[in-house]
This record gives C-alpha cells, structure tokens and sequence, in this order.
C-alpha cells in the first residue's frame, strides 16, 4: 500500500491538473460562443450567393464557365481543415482518419493527389506519412476574418483553374451542436451541384454578360465555400476541446474521490497501528 | 419617393441595411443608378463607393470588388469586403496606401505583385475618399 505522502502528492497532483482543465473548459466555451456566432454571420451572405449562383448556373443554359464543368480527373486536390492544437477528443483524428482512407482507397500512387493542409495536425500528419502537401497553413486565428483566409482561398481556387488538379473536395467537422460533430466531406470544384435555397429561380438582366458575372461570381462562390467550412470546423474545434475537457475534469474529480478513501483509510490504519503501539507498550511495562 | 430595401452583406456578416430611395454605384460597365422597380439584374461591381440616397441625406459604403444583386423590392450587395463611411480606419487605410506605393515602385510591370499591388493600391484610395467623403 502506498503511504500517506504518496497518496497525498497524488491527490494535490490531480487537483491542479483539474484547475488546468477547468480553465481550458472554460476557454473554449466563450470561444465556441463567438465562433458559433461567426458562423451564424456569414449566413446570409452564402444563401444569397448560393442564390444567385444558382439563379445564373442554372436558369442561362448558355452560360458556360471552365468551373461548371467536369473534366477528366487527372489529379484531386484535398483541403482538410484540422486544429493547430490537440486535447480536443478525436476531433483531429476523425477527419485525419477519413482523408488517410478515402486516399488509399481512390489511388494508388501519390502523383494522383495533392492535399492542402489547415491546421498543424494535418500538416504533421500528411508530411509524415510523405504524402504531396503542396499548401500547408498554420496559426489560423480563432476567429478568422475573411481577409485573413482571401489569400489561402485564392491559391486553392487559382489551382483549379490553372490545372493543378481537376477535382476539389474539402474535409471538415461540421458544427451539429455542442456535443455532436461529425466529419463532413464536400465537393467544392467542379461547381457540378449547385442547388439553390428556394424553389423559385430569378431570370436576371446581366450586365454585361453572364459570362463575365461568372467569372467573378464563381471564384467568389468556391472561395465562401471553404471559409464557410472553415467557420464551421473552429467552432467545432472549441466544442470539442470543451467537451473533451469537461470529461478530462470530470475524470479528475472521480480519481480525486477515490484517492481521498484511500488517503483516509491508510490515515486511519497509522493511527491505529500507533495506538496498538502504545497499548502493547504500556502492557509490557506492567 | 418610392423606396427599395438595400442590404450589403459580406462573409464577416451583414454591413448595411437599410431603406433608401436610389443606389448609384460603379458596376463594371460604368456607373449605375437604381430607383425601386428595377428589373432583376446582376452586375459585378469595381472597387468603389456606393451611395445611398435617402430622403435629404447620403450614405456611402466602400466595397472592394463583389456583385449587385437587383430585385424590383430588393437590392443586394455581395462583396468580400465592405464597409461604412464612418467604420473606416482612416490610418490603417493611409498605411496600406503607403505600403502600396512603395511596392509598386519597387516591383516591374510584368509581375504578379504589381497587379496585386495595384489593387491593393486602389482599395485603399476608396477607402480614404469614402472616408474623407470626397466623391
């Protein structure tokens, strides 16, 4: 059995580490409270693209764009959204475990692929496994601005229009609650699926053309895709790390119990071997 | 006067919303007026100001590049980045000018930093005249 000063280090030990998961819990609360409300911002401007770009895509038969069409897939490009940070459950491994499987099982070679990696841990994690990265970001803020993305969602578009690969598809966890997330993935480019919000489809003038609209509207549309996806894996990211730290708390304060019997129970052994002491001592004096 | 509903929405969320009687704006193809009952219609817009006429007062709005989206009741400005008269970091638009400048000096014609230092260049100018309110 341990003894008293064994259990008690223990005991302090799991104590701090408790406030330490506190904290963090708390943390990623407020910070899931404002990337959620992030999220619910960027609403209206993705419906109303949405819209349009469904209005126009969809309504003008003769509007074409290089975007709207499929080719033959030479190369497939994967954006996978990860954290920079760990201790957030199986947020990270979930969408690095899909990837690393839809990977083996659609190609054979790694000249067939090519990943943008978000995040530290994707980056670690493609790199190690010596897969093509051909763009790696890290440091993204906790609540990213759309400004701080352009660059990243302008390289990641621009690709695709220059031939670096020819289907696009994005990996992420999206926001279902603050307990639930679940790995989502998306195709982004071509622009094959566009559905749009409601039933009714505007028949717009263009001005000048509608070609000349969807060379601005599209790149503008894919590029909202990802930061759109974006918003959505931090504020799951903070859900996460907070769920995973109120277990990791909860945890502590079950151990912390259980510790505290023991403690007690070795105390009230001591005491009583003491007292036997004394008694059988008292008695051989006799 | 007839009025129409005019929101500017970027991805950082909504901008501006309000009703006003005319937006004149500087699409692609030139300048544009529109009064309520328009026709449906979409136009890209270039890096500029927005004015909003209301019944005896003006606002402006600085939108970097994006689309106008018309409806007979509704207009809607999509932009990747927008903001109002009074938002505006005055100095931080007077740095990007600078830094712009600079960049542009020191860069050839030829190269993608030029472009992109032009357009940087011009997002600053618009905001510092929307700003400044000498349009």
């Amino acid at each position: 059995m341990a003894s008293l000063r064994d259990i008690k280090n223990r005991i302090n030990s799991t104590k701090k580490t408790s406030q330490i998961t506190k904290a963090m819990q708390m943390v990623s609360a407020s910070k899931m409270t404002r990337a959620e409300m992030n999220a619910k911002a960027f609403v209206p401007y993705m419906e109303k693209i949405q819209e349009v770009t469904a209005s126009i895509a969809l309504g003008s038969a003769d509007a074409s764009h290089p975007m709207l069409v499929s080719r033959p897939v030479k190369k497939t490009g994967y954006v996978v959204i990860t954290s920079d940070r760990g201790l957030a459950g199986a947020f990270n491994s979930r969408v690095l475990k899909a990837v690393n499987q839809t990977i083996q099982q659609r190609h054979k070679s790694n000249d067939e692929f090519a990943i943008i990696a978000i995040g530290r841990m994707a980056v670690d994690f493609f790199k190690g496994k010596g897969m093509n990265v051909i763009v790696d970001i890290v440091g993204v803020a906790d609540q990213p601005s759309f400004a701080e993305i352009k660059d990243l969602t302008t390289k990641t578009v621009g690709m695709f229009s220059d031939e670096t690969y020819d289907e696009l598809y994005i990996y992420y966890n999206h926001y279902v609650s603050a307990i639930t997330q679940e790995v989502t993935s998306k195709k982004i480019l071509p622009l094959t699926d566009i559905s749009s919000g409601s039933d009714q489809l505007t028949s717009y003038e263009f001005e000048p053309s509608a070609e000349e609209i969807l060379k601005v509207l599209l790149p503008q549309y894919a590029e909202s895709l990802i930061y759109g996806a974006l918003l959505d894996s931090k504020a799951s990211e903070h859900a996460a790390r907070m769920t995973a730290m109120k277990n990791a708390t909860d945890n502590a304060k079950d151990l912390i119990n259980a510790l505290d019997l023991s403690y007690n129970r070795a105390r009230q052994a001591a005491i009583t071997q003491e007292i036997t002491e004394i008694v059988g001592g008292a008695a051989a004096l006799e | 006067m007839k009025t129409i509903k005019v929101s500017v929405v970027t991805p950082d969320g909504p901008v501006y919303e309000s009703d006003v009687e005319m937006v004149s704006t500087k699409a692609e193809s030139g300048e544009l007026g529109i009064l309520a009952g328009h026709v449906p219609m979409v136009a890209p817009l270039q890096i500029g100001a927005v004015r909003l006429k209301k019944e005896n007062q003006s606002d402006l709005v600085a939108v970097s590049g994006g689309f106008l989206e018309v409806r007979p009741d509704q207009v809607t400005i999509l932009a990747q980045s927008a903001e109002q008269a009074t938002d505006i970091d005055l100095d931080r638009a007077k740095r990007a000018k600078d830094r712009a400048e600079q960049r542009l000096n020191e860069t050839k014609r030829e190269n993608v930093d030029f472009k992109r230092a032009e357009l940087a260049l011009k997002r600053a100018m618009n905001r510092i005249n929307v700003s400044e309110r000498n349009i």
